[in-house]
This record gives C-alpha cells, sequence and structure tokens, in this order.
C-alpha cells in the first residue's frame, strides 16, 4: 500500500517539481532550478487557455455523448432483451476494449477520409462527412470509452427492481416518464462512475488528436509536442488536467456516487 | 541568391567568436551572450576489436535489416562482416531523437540539421576521427564542412545525404502542376481546409521562406535567423495558413494515407512520402517551386558516452560506403552523401539524376534544417535573433 502511495503520488510530485524548472534555450537540456516562468506563460498565454478549456469542452462533449447513448442502451440490455441478447450485446459493448488502441483510432482515421466510408454513406443524401476535426475527434473518443459509460450504467439498471416500472405505470406514468422520474435518480451514481473514466481519459488522450483531430490542438498535444523541447513547460501545462480531474473526483464524491466503484 | 560557401563560415566564424566568451576582445561581435559552450571531447583514435552489438536511432528506412521490406537489408551483411548485431530505434522526429540520445542507452543517431547543433552543444555527440571512416573522403561537395555538424573545426557527423522538403500535390485533385507555395499559404487558396503542413517548430522556417520571396521589405536573408519581428510575420503568416490547413502531419505513413486519398490535395512533404504513395498507386507528385525550399541534411552521429564506439565506426564507415550509402538514399528517397554511390549502374545514375545529388545549382535553393540560435547566422550582429525555444513557443501559438 505504502509502495503504491509513492509510485503514484511519488510521481505526480516530481511533475510538481519539474514545472519549476527551466531549460536551456540551445541545447533543450532541463536545468534545475525555481522559476514561476512557465505557469506565468500558461495562464497569460491566450493559446494555453484555448487549449485547455477546448480540451475540458471537448471531455465534456464525449461524456455527455456516452452518457446519451448508454442509456438507451442499458433500460433494452437490463429490462427489455431476451437473456441471450443480453449476453450478445455484452459482448459487443466489450469486445472494441480487446482490440488495440492504434487499431481502433486508425480506423476512425480511414472512416472519416475524404471519400471514406462516411462520406460514400452520406453522398446519396446530399451530405458530407466532417472531414478531421474537433467533431471527428469527439466521435472517435466516445467510441474509445463508450464501454467505461455503459457497463456501470447497465449493471444500475439491472439493480432496479421491476416493480418500480410496474408500480410507475400503474400510477400512469408514459415510459419516457417512468425513466425519468424513477430510473433516473437511481442511476445517477452510475452515470457519474462513468463519467470519471469518459472525462478524464479524454483529458488525457493525445494520439486520437494527431490521427483525426485534422488541426485541433489539445492540452495532450501540446504536452506531447514539448516534452522533448521543453519538459519543464510540459511539466508546468500537465498540471491543468489533473487540476481539473481531481476537481472533478471532488465534485463526484460529494454526490455519493464513488461508493457505487 | 544565396551564399552556399559563405555562409556557412560566416556563422562559423561568429560562432566561434561566441564561443571564445570574450565579448570585449573580439570587434563588432554580438553583445547578446548566448552561453554556447561546446564541450571539448576528443574524438576516438583507433577502431579496435568489436563489442559484438550498437545501437541506433534513425529515421524509418536507414537501417533496414529486411523485416521492413525484403529487398531493403544492408544490416544483415554488416553484421554477418562485423559481428555487430544492429539494434535500431526509429525516431519520429529530431526533437525525440535529441531527448533519445540524452539517455545514453544509444551509440550512433542519423541527426538532421536541427538537431545537430543541440546535440554538439549539448556534449550528447563526440567529434569525429574521419581518418577512421576511410568512405568520409567521397562526401559531394555541398555536404562538406557545414554549419550544423561542424564547430571549430572538428567534424561532428559523418553525412548520409540530404532532400528538400517538396511540394506535394495529389493529382486527381490539382489539376495543374503548382510551381509555388501560394496555394498552401494564401486564405483565399482553391485548396482551403485540404492543405498539410509539417507538424513542427522548425516548419516556422517554411513561412520564413516564402516570406523571403513575397515580402522583402522583412528582410530575410536566411530563414533560420529570425529576428523577433520577422519571427512574428512569420507567425502571423502560418496563423493565416491555419485557417486553410486540414490537417498537420508529423508521422511519414499518415502523411502518405492523406495525401493518398485526397484528404490533403497539396503541402509540403518529402520525397519518400510521394515514392511510398505511389508505390500503393497513390496519384501524388512533387515539386520543388520556384520560392526553393527547406531541407534537410543527415549525418551519423556518436554519442559521447557511446559504449560500442568501435562497432558505431564499423558501422559509420559501412554505411558511408558507396553501395550501402546508395542503398540508403534510393530506399529512403534522397540525395546520397558519397559521391560514388552515384555510380556503377545505371539504377544508381538515375537516381542521383532525380534527387539532384551532384547539382549544387539545386540545393542553392533548397535551405537545410539548421538549429535557430541567437547569434544570426546570417552574419547580422546588430540584433538578436530567436532561438528555438521561442520558435516552440510560436508554434503552439500558431495552433491556438
Amino acid at each position: 500500500m505504502a509502495w503504491l502511495g509513492v509510485l503514484y503520488i511519488g510521481s505526480l510530485v516530481l511533475l510538481f517539481i519539474t514545472a519549476f524548472w527551466s531549460t536551456d534555450p540551445f541545447t533543450s537540456k532541463v536545468i534545475p532550478g525555481f522559476t514561476l516562468e512557465n505557469f506565468r506563460e500558461i495562464l497569460t498565454v491566450p493559446a494555453y487557455q484555448q487549449t485547455a478549456l477546448r480540451t475540458v469542452g471537448i471531455a465534456l462533449a464525449v461524456t455527455a455523448l456516452c452518457a446519451l447513448l448508454a442509456l438507451p442502451l442499458g433500460l433494452y440490455m437490463a429490462k427489455i432483451a431476451s437473456p441471450r441478447m443480453r449476453a450478445v450485446l455484452a459482448i459487443g459493448i466489450t469486445l472494441p476494449l480487446w482490440a488495440g488502441y492504434l487499431v481502433k483510432v486508425f480506423s476512425w482515421r480511414i472512416t472519416f477520409m475524404t471519400g471514406g466510408p462516411l462520406d460514400w454513406l452520406l453522398t446519396p443524401l446530399g451530405l458530407n462527412g466532417p472531414g478531421y476535426g474537433t467533431a471527428a475527434l469527439v466521435v472517435t473518443l466516445s467510441y474509445l470509452w463508450f464501454p467505461y459509460m455503459a457497463v456501470p450504467v447497465y449493471a444500475a439498471f439491472r439493480q432496479i427492481p421491476d416493480n418500480l416500472f410496474d408500480a410507475s405505470a400503474d400510477l400512469g406514468a408514459k415510459g419516457w416518464t417512468t425513466v425519468r422520474t424513477v430510473a433516473l435518480p437511481l442511476l445517477k451514481p452510475a452515470f457519474i462512475a462513468g463519467s470519471i473514466f469518459t472525462f478524464s481519459l479524454s483529458l488525457g488522450d493525445y494520439i486520437a488528436a494527431q490521427f483525426v483531430g485534422g488541426t485541433t490542438q489539445v492540452i495532450g498535444t501540446v504536452i506531447a509536442s514539448n516534452i522533448n523541447l521543453n519538459p519543464p513547460l510540459a511539466a508546468a501545462f500537465a498540471t491543468v488536467p489533473v487540476v481539473v480531474v481531481v476537481a472533478y473526483l471532488f465534485l463526484a464524491r460529494k454526490s455519493g456516487a464513488l461508493q457505487q466503484l | 541568391m544565396k551564399f552556399t560557401k559563405v555562409l556557412p563560415l560566416a556563422a562559423l566564424t561568429t560562432l566561434s567568436l561566441a564561443l571564445t566568451g570574450c565579448g570585449e576582445s573580439t570587434p563588432a561581435s554580438s553583445s547578446a551572450s548566448s552561453g554556447i559552450q561546446v564541450p571539448d571531447l576528443p574524438a576516438a583514435t583507433e577502431v579496435g576489436e568489436g563489442e559484438g552489438q550498437v545501437n541506433i536511432v534513425a529515421w524509418a528506412g536507414f537501417v533496414e535489416d529486411g523485416s521492413t521490406n525484403p529487398d531493403a537489408d544492408w544490416v544483415s551483411a554488416f553484421e554477418k562482416e562485423t559481428g555487430c548485431q544492429v539494434n535500431r530505434k526509429v525516431g519520429a522526429t529530431s526533437d525525440e531523437m535529441v531527448q533519445l540520445m540524452r539517455t545514453g542507452e544509444y551509440d550512433l543517431v542519423s541527426a538532421s540539421g536541427d538537431a545537430s547543433l543541440r546535440l554538439i552543444a549539448g556534449g550528447d555527440v563526440a567529434p569525429i576521427n574521419t581518418e577512421l571512416v576511410p568512405n568520409f573522403g567521397n562526401v559531394v561537395e555541398g555536404l562538406k564542412g557545414q554549419v550544423y555538424d561542424t564547430l571549430n573545426g572538428k567534424s561532428y557527423g559523418v553525412p548520409i545525404g540530404r532532400g528538400a522538403n517538396v511540394l506535394m500535390y495529389n493529382t486527381e485533385e490539382v489539376a495543374e502542376a503548382p510551381d509555388s507555395w501560394a496555394p498552401t499559404w494564401e486564405e483565399d487558396s482553391a485548396y482551403k481546409g485540404a492543405v498539410m503542413a509539417y507538424d513542427s517548430p522548425i516548419y516556422i522556417a517554411d513561412a520564413a521562406l516564402y516570406l523571403m520571396a513575397t515580402q522583402p521589405e522583412l528582410g530575410i536573408t536566411n530563414p533560420y535567423a529570425l529576428d523577433q519581428e520577422q519571427l512574428a510575420a512569420a507567425v502571423e503568416l502560418l496563423k493565416q495558413q491555419n485557417g486553410i490547413v486540414g490537417e498537420y502531419w508529423n508521422d511519414a505513413l499518415k502523411a502518405v494515407s492523406s495525401i493518398s486519398s485526397g484528404t490533403a490535395q497539396m503541402g509540403t512533404g518529402w520525397q519518400v512520402i510521394v515514392n511510398l504513395a505511389q508505390a500503393d498507386g497513390g496519384k501524388v507528385e512533387s515539386v520543388l517551386p520556384k520560392e526553393g525550399a527547406t531541407g534537410w541534411s543527415d549525418t551519423w552521429m556518436i554519442s559521447a558516452k557511446s559504449k560500442n564506439p568501435n562497432c558505431a565506426y564499423q558501422w559509420m564507415d559501412w554505411a558511408s560506403s558507396p553501395e550501402v550509402n546508395a542503398k540508403i538514399a534510393q530506399n529512403f528517397g534522397m540525395a546520397p552523401a558519397n559521391s560514388l554511390a552515384c555510380e556503377g549502374s545505371t539504377k544508381n545514375e538515375e537516381h542521383c539524376e532525380s534527387f539532384h545529388a551532384t547539382d549544387e545549382e539545386y540545393y542553392k535553393n533548397v535551405w537545410m534544417w539548421t538549429t535557430p540560435v541567437e547569434q544570426c547566422i546570417d552574419g547580422r550582429t546588430d540584433v538578436t535573433c530567436t532561438n528555438y525555444q521561442e520558435w516552440t513557443k510560436a508554434w503552439t501559438e500558431v495552433k491556438g
């Protein structure tokens, strides 16, 4: 346990210490010392602020999209589908987890390609695919992290007794009203638990952005491009997602969702 | 007009003046003390018994043992002949290569000009005793003693080859062969949203190069020597370009898929990307536009902490031999450094013809990647130029 603490917290502390160092402008070698220059840089230069805000926005959009898709799927799997269909869907959801990350990202890259599968589907409708950019990035990330949202939501749906739905129907509620007033309050912890995954994983991703993001710059890509040239600046910028995720976890804890994990 | 011969000399003089570190005794030298100090490291004196292995950081396609492509194999014979097992690590970018060399785990690197100065000044690579590399003598004229691998009269690199960052275009999307970089920079480009740009701070030099041709009043004479104002102008142009760029690439294979599929219709690239795309049946061509281009010249450099110097020297000489140098150059799609690699077969002659290997006129229009430093390497002494760190920060701003 102590070792775990040292490994986890220790590396974060080291990262944080590095953020106060500087680099030799010519050889780009790291010079230990103490300077607030890196933090001043990321807090005052608009490019860093825009990148941070954009990344948080993308992470929230991914989380919302995953939640929207997980709700009907969880409902169907837990309450409507036959046991056999349920097994098929459960395998279907978790199957992408077995595929390599790069394979998945690259297949989305091909999907969004000009004249690729998506364009081919949309052309008869007189539409064009969005091409590489923020929209493609949100879709790709949602696909990557969807299982982390779908599984807890489905599990929570299974735990809701059927007679609650019957009671709700007896009292005259239509299907959607039942979901809204009975199921959603009971599912809230599961959604929050899933959102911790989708949100923090999206916040830290940089490879998907390079493959399908087009010109989109996110926190991860800025860190990746600075890690070789200016490690202290990369470290300073890496504290941004750490702070955001800690704040997110704090809010989640207050809602009591973490007991579900 | 570029002073190919004069420039390195001028730059060397400026650098060496700065390196002496005594500003008061050097007349009219730049007042900016950059703190560049080149560690005085010894070069090897002899090549002894091989250590049994050599660890190399290289660009994809430089160190091939037949596993990627059965036709590309010049490692197996080397291993058999010398008993040195070759362990290759592919570096994706110059910046990554610098970082990998700093770990001290590698003996050799195929460094481009934008990495070499950093490695030399950082004390990461040692000077090379060229007498121990017999094939060094046949290097083509334009690659001898370049500013990016020679300091204080010491050679730090054994040239491998050179190439230009050409303008690639998809012939299905681009009706007429372009002769200028303009469509990749101008706001009203016909290829808006489908332009491909290189994802690295060194790409700022491409903007500077275009400004040299289109805005002479800025006074840029070397795309790697930009003062604050000139850098700001280049950044301005890059931000404008950001609006028409569909994608920034830093991975050659990604670039191949974009330009072949027409997702990118034109943009900066390497000949090797064009070759790979054409091999896959992609309708891709390349040109060297009238404004000239940036380029790169790669050299083998040996780590100052090399644990296997004997095998490393054997590799450098092996890779510089006419046969192997020709293979590397033809596999990667660049001009070989060894002039004899252009002889001996029709294939070699044709390759050198298409890559202008011995055509110094052609390379007069190609500005080789050089690490930007505070001393202006165009010879100006009244201003301080921007260094690579400033370029890096500017690059983040460009992408916004």
